[in-house]
């Protein structure tokens, strides 16, 4: 389980986040969703670490991140895999290199074990015919499932996702969402998936954190989301016509 | 307060480029592959600097010396001018402008797509990743672009003021090895060694804390080699007057 504890940050006189505090449910896809500019990547970037909290801490399983040494970091990191939104492959590498990638500075493995690694991920992504394509000949759904068998092949325990059907059609962005529920099922992970996309939210979420004006103002399983008795979360929702039509039907 | 910024994140990024590399065999396969980007891939306008510099430094000097200067001043002139400044100094300011704008772009652009957040995220030492390389090969191979540029500049104003009959091949010669001091060359060797580091050190660090966009690749691009370039001719300021003051 991943834990958040008080965490606030601050750029300037912005402050961005105030005191968020949350759990991440293991096995589970976590939506941490809220309007562009709520805070939610400030979140998720402090939970990885790619910021610093101004205040508060993550820990991973029971271990402190925000205290760890630099070693002590590295250990977690290797549990984390991360899609990110513009997928971030190495362009001068191609698909099977990129996925190899983890493995090659990481693993203790022979090349024959990482090949079948490789092989078995870009399979499970249903991508086993574009191993030796370079990312820029890819179309940006096929570079997203790319990145989701980068980030699995160090087989994680913790799976982040920012905004993993932006730029997508809607058909497309449902694949996403089934691998990623799929994926985090089949190996037990612990899922964190930024998104505002409520197609997305509605398809793969379990349980759902909804970031306002720095603040979690809601969290609760997706079951409760459309009867919650919040207004920031009631106006995030129904901001479209259809979820207020789905909202009409089910009263 | 900028200025003060900027070093200490430039130190702290140094620390983090110099520490040990995760696995050896990665590192060593892209030191080869930065060798052959930043040595190799500018041989050919280092040779073709080098070889016009030599000419020209050739006629000019030829053109200077009156009926009472010996003409193995040509000799003397190209020579001392080739090792003392233009390659170890200038070649390096152009080194500055092709690799370190290269190295720049490059950084910026993993930087703003993310990639080196991926790096971050798998436990990668990003810093010590994408950088130490670029460093050991600039560090290994500019200086043996420096002594080529030096032997090509020499022996093309030789080759000049012999065809162009303004001096005879042996006054050239004489010129050449009249009061040569060997230290000369030592201390160009060394400065194109720190000028080397100034270069590959100073545009990843522009493209490296890259922020924003396209725009904004394109500005650590030249602030990079603006800045190379500035402190690059302050070092050689200093080292001159440390090494021959």
């Amino acid at each position: 389980m991943i834990e958040i504890h008080n965490i606030s940050k601050s750029f300037g006189d912005q402050t961005v986040l105030r005191e968020v505090s949350a759990k991440f449910l293991p096995g589970k896809v976590n939506f941490i969703i809220g309007r562009s500019g709520s805070g939610k990547s400030v979140l998720t970037k402090c939970t990885v670490g790619l910021l610093e909290p101004d205040q508060g801490h993550v820990s991973y399983d029971g271990r402190n991140f925000t205290e760890l040494d630099r070693r002590g970091r590295k250990a977690v990191r290797q549990e984390i895999g991360m899609l990110f939104q513009g997928s971030a492959l190495f362009d001068s590498m191609t698909v099977a290199e990129n996925v190899m990638f983890p493995l090659r500075m990481f693993s203790e493995s022979s090349d024959a074990e990482m090949r079948d690694r490789v092989t078995f991920c870009l399979e499970r992504v249903e991508l086993g015919h574009a191993a030796d394509k370079f990312p820029s000949e890819l179309s940006g759904g096929m570079q997203k499932r790319v990145g989701i068998a980068r980030a699995i092949a160090m087989n994680p325990k913790y799976l982040f996702c920012d905004e993993p059907n932006s730029g997508l059609d809607p058909q497309t962005a449902i694949v996403i969402d089934n691998l990623i529920g799929d994926l985090t099922r089949e190996f037990n992970m612990t899922t964190v998936v930024v998104s505002h996309d409520m197609n997305s939210v509605m398809e793969a979420s379990d349980f759902i954190h909804f970031v306002h004006q720095g603040q979690i103002a809601w969290n609760g399983p997706t079951s409760e989301l459309l009867a919650a008795d919040n207004e920031a979360l009631n106006g995030f929702i129904f901001a479209s016509k259809i979820m207020r039509e789905l909202r009409n039907s089910l009263s | 307060m900028g200025l003060f910024f900027h070093i200490g994140r430039y130190a702290s990024f140094i620390r983090s480029v110099m520490r040990r590399p995760e696995k050896g065999s990665v590192f060593r396969r892209l030191l080869l592959e930065e060798m052959n980007a930043i040595g190799l891939q500018s041989l050919g306008i280092v040779a073709l600097l080098s070889v016009f510099m030599g000419a020209v430094i050739c006629i000019q000097t030829a053109h200077q010396i009156g009926g009472w200067i010996p003409v193995y001043t040509i000799g003397f002139t190209v020579r001392q001018t080739m090792i003392l400044e233009f390659s170890p100094t200038l070649i390096p300011v152009i080194l500055a402008g092709k690799v370190g704008s290269n190295i720049a772009s490059q950084l910026g652009t993993m930087r703003v797509t993310e990639q080196i957040d991926a790096l971050e995220i798998m436990g990668v030492n990003s810093a010590g990743y994408l950088v130490l390389p670029k460093m050991i090969a600039a560090l290994t191979t500019i200086p043996f672009l420096v002594i080529l540029s030096m032997v090509l500049g020499i022996g093309a104003g030789m080759w000049v003021g012999v065809s162009t009959g303004v001096s005879s091949a042996a006054d050239f010669e004489y010129g050449m090895q009249i009061d040569f001091n060997a230290f000369d060359v030592t201390y160009a060797i060394l400065k194109t060694c720190v000028f080397a580091l100034i270069i590959s050190s100073v545009s990843a660090y522009h493209g490296y804390f890259t922020s924003g966009g396209a725009l904004e690749v394109g500005r650590s691009s030249t602030k990079a080699v603006v800045y190379a370039v500035v402190i690059v001719m302050v070092a050689n300021l200093l080292l001159t007057q440390m090494l021959l003051g």
